[in-house]
């Protein structure tokens, strides 16, 4: 279970989130969705223990604030919306940086393994930095991965704190890394994840907050949340959601009339 | 998917790292071998191991050459191009640059503005601090200034836990010149026998090595480099980013200091006993990365171990070059290590962060 009671973050005089209250079950994933500028970012920061909050996050019933930060790193894997690598590492090396040691057959059959699940065992020799966009963002996926391999270990549920992680992938990597965070999730752990695609959200999450100005607006099933009258409040726009009939196939694409479109198969 | 088995892990850089440390042991024994051979008298290092070993007592000339000349000059050039290269190393690694140097970024100036001052000012302090101190005083009075110009330059070109590499580079220039000038209005209001002492201090090299430096510096740059190795893990860390480093477990502010720590304490002692060397810190760790790889955990060890050789190699190349004279190491470090320094500069053109 990850809790956040009552986060306010101040940034520079600005109240970027104020008073959210926030939970997460191991098992499920969540996702969390709104407009630019909205918080997303910032309350993930805030869940991994990154930015200066007042109110508490409770994760797996301990105080983060309590936790030296590689009893954290023990617990939960953070992958940011961007990163940055200095000094030219090799894929493989960047998987394993994560790990508490990269020598032993086993760390190493972690490290190829994750790298294995995103799709890039091949590249492992490859220098990070020469590839591409999407590529280093798998990598980077598979480094947080590693990290917390094993979705319950000891009877704890550990958690994957993604911010984006789909965002510069392509439609295919975009399913694949998708199942990846569902099959952590069905596995026992726990998911928390920052979307912009609200097709995916609907066909993967399995609780969805929806953020607006720095407060949660929702927070439901993907049924109660995504909404026309919440979708059109929150992003500010007029919103048409789709439920296609059970056998129909679903349209993907927003009206040409300025509709977005959301569908709601999975649901 | 692939099965794993398809994919050869065809060069693990992480192997040829460790068989490097092996290597690099046996390069940095027969330099030291080399350097305890070589010298200006002639004396040879094999004609006294014969000698021993045929049970002969050694000659006067031989004890002094050997024992009071040659071997303090060996240890000391041992830990103070380890203590360069490791601070090189753990300074590019907090920096997240390799072009961060303590010669390069004003840390040395400001270790070298904290020995000068030890030199002409000790004299006005209380008596007690100073026999309290005694021969340590001017190491210490350089590890504060090397402290405080690694932190200033730290708060300067660091903002949210990204180093502008130009900020950093600009700032080093200026705490280097003010470094410089302050040196300058010392050695100015000095009389003359701390002139005599500045000279000496001033010339860059290992030519006064006794074994009283070697008992000053070697404790000091020995506890730097075990500090420094437990950094391996947290630098590799840092290349992810601060916020990264922490995600992963690392504890970064903890790390960040005892990493300023390290570089202030190496460089301090360095530039206390043997002036301004410049290059090693550079030029060492880039050769390794190149060889195998930036990972700091077989990194820091290898800097060491070849940091300690390379001086040791120029020590010997500025002992010979125009013998029975003798060349200021920095100058035989700043002949080879200049040009590698450009070298880097123009590989790296074409890369975003430069
Ligand atoms: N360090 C900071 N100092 C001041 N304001 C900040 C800082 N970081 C973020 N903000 C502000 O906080 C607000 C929320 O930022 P956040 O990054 O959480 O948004 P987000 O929901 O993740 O947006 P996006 O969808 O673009 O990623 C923004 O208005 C941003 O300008
Ligand atoms: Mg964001």
């Amino acid at each position: 279970m990850l809790i956040a009671n009552d986060i306010t973050v101040q940034l520079g005089h600005r109240t970027i989130l104020s008073n959210v209250n926030f939970n997460a079950q191991p098992g499920t994933v969540t996702a969390i969705v709104g407009p630019n500028g909205s918080g997303k970012t910032t309350l993930l920061r805030a869940l991994s223990g990154d930015v200066d909050y007042s109110g508490q996050v409770l994760l797996n019933g301990c105080d983060t604030r309590q936790l030296k930060s590689w009893e954290l790193a023990a617990e939960r894997a953070v992958l940011p919306q961007a990163s940055t690598l200095a000094f030219p590492f090799t894929v493989i090396e960047v998987v394993r940086i994560g790990l508490q040691s990269g020598t032993s057959g086993e760390t190493d059959s972690v490290a190829m393994q994750a790298l294995n699940l995103v799709g890039l065992p091949h590249y492992a020799n490859r220098f990070f930095q020469e590839l591409s966009g999407g590529e280093q963002q798998r990598v980077q996926l598979a480094r947080v991965l590693a990290q917390v391999w094993d979705p319950v270990l000891d009877g704890t549920p550990r958690w994957l704190l993604l911010d984006e992680p789909v965002a510069s992938l392509d439609i295919g990597h975009q399913l694949q890394i998708m199942d990846i965070a569902r099959n952590f999730a069905h596995a026992g752990g726990g998911v928390i994840t920052v979307m912009h695609d609200l097709n995916l959200t609907a066909l993967y999450a399995d609780s969805v907050a929806v953020l607006a100005h720095g407060s949660v607006l929702a927070h439901d099933s993907p049924m109660q949340v995504m909404t026309d009258a919440i979708l059109s409040k929150a992003y500010e726009c007029s919103v048409k959601v789709n439920t296609p009939p059970p056998s129909g196939f679903t349209y993907l694409l927003p009206h040409s009339a300025g509709l977005a479109t959301v569908s709601q198969d999975s649901l | 998917m692939v099965s794993l088995s398809d994919v050869p892990l065809t060069k693990d850089r992480f192997q040829t790292a460790r068989a490097a440390h092996l290597w690099l042991v046996l390069l940095l024994v027969s330099v030291s071998v080399t350097s305890l051979a070589v010298g200006a008298s002639g004396t040879s290092l094999w004609g006294a191991f014969a000698k021993i070993l045929s049970g002969q007592s050694l000659s006067q000339m031989e004890k002094v050459v050997l024992w009071d000349i040659r071997a303090p000059r060996l240890l000391l050039g041992i830990s103070v191009g380890a203590a360069l290269a490791v601070a090189g190393a753990v300074m590019q690694g907090l920096f997240r640059n390799p072009l961060a140097d303590p010669g390069l970024v004003g840390v040395s100036a400001g270790a070298g503005l904290g020995a000068i001052s030890a030199i002409v000012l000790g004299s006005t302090l209380p008596i007690g601090i100073v026999a309290l101190a005694g021969n340590a005083l001017i190491p210490v009075a350089a590890f504060f200034g090397g402290w405080l110009s690694t932190i200033v330059l730290y708060r300067v070109a660091t903002r949210g836990g990204r180093t502008s590499v130009a900020t950093m580079l600009l700032a080093g220039i200026a705490l280097g010149a003010l470094a410089g000038a302050l040196s300058g209005i010392l050695v100015y209001i000095a009389d003359d026998r701390q002139l005599r002492d500045l000279t000496f201090w001033g010339l860059g090299s290992l030519a006064g090595a006794t074994w009283g430096k070697v008992a000053v510096a070697a404790p000091i740059i020995l506890l730097s480099i075990l500090g420094a190795f437990t950094l391996g893990r947290g630098l590799n860390g840092l290349a992810l980013g601060e916020v990264t480093a922490h995600h992963i477990g690392i504890p970064v502010q903890r790390m960040k200091n005892l990493s300023i720590l390290v570089v202030a304490a190496a460089t301090g002692a360095a530039v206390a006993v043997s002036g301004g060397i410049g290059f090693i810190g550079i030029v060492v760790p880039h050769l390794l990365r190149l060889w195998t790889g930036p990972d700091h955990r077989t990194l820091l060890i290898n800097a060491a171990l070849l940091g300690a050789s390379l001086l040791l190699l120029a020590d010997v190349i500025s002992r010979v070059i125009i013998a029975p004279a003798e060349l200021p190491i920095g100058i035989v470090t700043a002949v080879l290590g200049a040009p590698v320094f450009l070298w880097i500069l123009l590989r790296r053109r074409g890369m975003v962060d430069l």
